[in-house]
């Protein structure tokens, strides 16, 4: 709504307002939210004094819930409706999780997998949802303020509906997403920044769900990205699955229910993160079939899990190959991720790259850091900032064609945002629609790859078989997110676009999910509501009076007259105490300008690029 | 300037084919300064689609001149000689024959050794190939010959993304 607020260079639209914006870390583990307070990014603790939020809900009945240490602290005793690692459940459907490990129920559901607890079937963006919402609430009172933004991190291989499924998750919280950004590209700001790097740098980012591997060109306040790698589902939870599977084949025993499939975890992991420090630990668990107790030594660790030290490093040399680079190219590798603690991982890494990687940031907090200051910067709090991010597409998308093979649309590693077009025709007479099928991957056959989601282009205007010219255009956006847009060259007819995604929530879930969600119950949703449409409304009025002492000439006199009435009808509803009705004439508003805001909008960017042009010769 | 403008008038640079990479780099980067949606990201969803053409117009136009091959097909649909790439597939004899004899030579090549060797060989041709496009181009302004010249590159970059391929799976 605010398109009219185009600031000059070095000016925020209101330089005495100062936007609250915060970077979220949604992890597998634990999250954490950060902001830039006086200048520095930190982690905001809770109120006994803890920056980390365990990434575990807890649902005790219909209504009541824990969240982080509370929930953590009973996962044992009631793991059926414990939910942790919910991150690995994001944008899935069941036949893409390995269940065998979970201590909780899973339910197939149309889009996405649930997961079923006291409180009925629960989605993971639900779940996530409460993990948001309470750092939301923590932010909040620590600001005694309103958020207005959120920067949301994701693994860089997270693929469009797990992207999709993280944005949903920030919606339910009750968050403005200003952006999703990649874990290891927040990471390489936070340790950019701090140290003032220069160079090719690798970022190797193994946390308690996903592996992400990044390579990166830093220069000046410009991050690029220059190719990515990983696996969205490899992390220290499976370290602790195959430590699990290590102690009850040494012990001969096997679990026989969710609470010792809970007990024989925790004490994997337990023993997991003693053995970073320790040469020898002793594992004690009881199962309902026998206990165990047995010792363990950091070499017998080593063994157990050696395959998935050996998984990442086969990426990390996949994405040098994608790069472009050798490894002697590569001036730093920065480690980021809880499990980065683990000798065996750190001395990987090490031997392929042949010097120490970088593990002076503490590689809890790193990804939540970078996230904030890119949320300040994007918020405009920071008008002389020169951060630029210049990230790429994980994953290639595609299309189906004939025989179910792929074609490739938008090759992975492109720099986002990012379009491609492709022109289809139509092979009957008076056909008027069309399917397409999009995936994401880089096999060659529809069946290895992940369906996004499928289009059916409708309103294409009757013609003969092969006159019509669809163009269809793949967009994604700074978030990583497609979009999908289709037009008949011929005669111009937009088609339309029905959206059935493969993952995912329709838009009808979501707002029913909102509907039900907490967080929008427990605080007092109309009186807010009604406030921030008046603020939202006012600050829509100042920036059009503004748009209009500048460049008014620009408008005819009939329009110019159609926007002064949108005006007298929005300043009048603003006495009104009807949040809806004040929003929808500030729609109105916003409508009317639009074209006037976008040739402002486009006149300033031409300008600026002239300008970029003529300095520079 | 506006969305319409062709790539060297966006990025402010002669309309040939000899480029410095460096400076162009330098120039993508100040013009994503520029338009980039994270600079209108306080601004709302109009503003974020209108940043958002800006930015992907100033990528693609970026990909097209950074890479020398797609440089060079663009110089030459710019001046009106269209390379059909598809549909146009006649080659001189000569160039043909020494396809096959390097499909035959990475067929035959067992090691990482041969393979290296061959690539080396490709990239040395590839390089030739290169600056005789610079000629005509930039010197001669033939872009019929150029045109011919942009397909024997497109059969080596097939070629050498074929031979890549092998590499990793010997390597």
């Amino acid at each position: 709504m605010a398109l009219l607020q185009i600031s000059e260079p070095g000016q925020t639209p209101n330089p005495h307002e100062r936007r609250i914006a915060v970077g979220i870390d949604l992890g597998t583990t634990h999250s954490l939210v950060a902001s830039v307070r006086h200048g520095v990014a930190e982690c905001l603790p809770d109120g006994q004094g803890r920056v980390i939020l365990p990434s575990v809900v807890r649902y005790l009945d219909a209504t009541r819930r824990q969240i982080g240490f509370d929930a953590l602290d009973n996962q044992v005793n009631d793991p059926g409706n414990t939910i942790a690692s919910v991150k690995r459940l994001m944008g899935r459907g069941i036949n893409d999780v390995d269940a065998s490990h979970l201590p909780y129920a899973l339910v197939d559901a149309p889009g996405m997998v649930k997961v079923r607890t006291i409180a009925g079937e629960k989605s993971p963006v639900e779940v996530s949802g409460e993990i948001l919402a309470t750092l939301r609430f923590r932010a909040e009172d620590t600001f005694n303020d309103d958020i207005f933004g959120a920067v949301i991190t994701v693994p860089a291989y997270f693929d469009d509906a797990q992207r999709q499924a993280t944005k949903d998750a920030a919606q339910l919280a009750g968050l403005n997403v200003l952006r999703l950004i990649n874990e290891p590209t927040a990471a390489a700001i936070a340790y950019g920044l701090d140290n003032a790097a220069e160079g090719v740098y690798a970022v190797y980012d193994l946390g308690g769900g996903t592996f992400d591997v990044s390579i990166l060109r830093l220069s000046a306040g410009v991050f690029e990205v220059l190719a990515t790698g990983g696996d969205s589902a490899l992390g220290g939870d499976d370290y602790d699955r195959a430590l699990a599977d290590w102690l009850l084949q040494e012990a001969g025993l096997q679990v026989d229910s969710l609470e010792d499939q809970a007990r024989l975890l925790a004490a994997a992991r337990q023993c997991k993160e003693a053995l970073s420090a320790e040469d020898i630990v002793t594992a004690e668990v009881d199962l309902s079939a026998g206990s165990i107790d047995l010792s363990l030594n950091r070499e017998q660790f080593e063994a157990a899990t050696t395959a998935l030290t050996q998984r990442t490093m086969q990426a990390v040399r996949k994405v040098l190959r994608d790069a472009g680079l050798s490894k002697d190219e590569i001036k730093g590798v920065v480690m980021v991720g809880g499990s980065t603690r683990m000798p065996q991982v750190r001395q990987a890494v090490r031997a392929f790259f042949e010097h120490d990687p970088l593990v002076n940031l503490n590689p809890d907090e790193v990804v939540a850091l970078g996230a904030a200051i890119q949320a300040n910067q994007l918020a405009g709090n920071n008008p002389d900032g020169d951060l630029l991010l210049l990230d790429v597409i994980p994953l290639s998308l595609g299309i189906e064609t004939m025989g179910g093979l792929v074609e490739r649309i938008v090759p992975r590693n492109q720099t986002i945002p990012t379009a491609m077009a492709q022109d289809f025709t139509t092979y009957k007479d008076g056909q008027t629609a069309l399917a397409l099928h999009v995936v994401q991957g880089e096999r060659d056959l529809v069946a290895d790859c992940r369906s996004l989601a499928r289009f059916e282009l409708r309103g294409i205007p009757p013609m003969a078989a092969g006159v019509a010219r669809i163009r269809v255009t793949f967009t994604v956006d700074a978030d990583g997110l497609l979009n999908v847009s289709a037009k008949e060259q011929v005669s111009g007819v937009e088609a339309r676009i029905d959206v059935k995604p493969s993952y995912g929530l329709s838009d009808d879930q979501i707002a029913q999910m909102l509907k039900d969600s907490f967080s929008t119950a427990q605080a007092d949703m109309q009186a807010r509501a009604l406030v921030e449409a008046r603020v939202d409304a006012d600050r829509l009025l100042l920036a059009t009076r503004s748009a209009l002492a500048v460049d008014g000439g620009l408008l005819s006199a009939e329009e110019r007259s159609q926007i002064d009435q949108a005006m007298l009808a929005s300043e009048q509803s603003l006495s009104s105490n009807d949040a809806a009705h004040i929003e929808a004439v500030s729609k109105a508003l916003a409508q009317a300008t639009e074209a006037f805001a976008a040739a402002r909008m486009n006149h300033g960017i031409a300008q600026a690029l002239a300008g970029k042009n003529i300095e520079n010769i | 300037m506006n969305l319409q403008s062709d790539d060297f008038e966006l990025f402010g640079l002669q309309r040939q084919f000899t480029q410095d990479r460096a400076a162009l780099d330098e120039r993508w980067k100040a013009l994503q300064r520029e338009a980039h949606p994270d600079k209108f990201a306080a601004q709302g969803a109009a503003a974020q689609r209108i940043a958002m053409q800006w930015s992907v117009r100033i990528n693609e136009a970026y990909q097209r001149l950074k890479d020398p091959l797609k440089r060079a097909a663009y110089l030459c649909e710019l001046a009106g000689f269209a390379v059909n790439a598809h549909s146009n597939t006649a080659m001189p004899p000569a160039f043909l024959m020494q396809q096959m004899e390097w499909r035959e030579a990475m067929d035959d090549a067992n090691t990482a050794d041969a393979l290296e060797a061959l690539a080396d060989e490709v990239q040395a041709s590839k390089k030739q190939l290169l600056q005789q496009c610079a000629s005509l181009l930039d010197d001669t302004q033939d872009y019929a010959a150029a045109v011919g010249t942009v397909r024997a590159l497109m059969f080596i970059e097939k070629f050498t993304h074929d031979l890549n391929q092998r590499l990793d799976q010997t390597a």
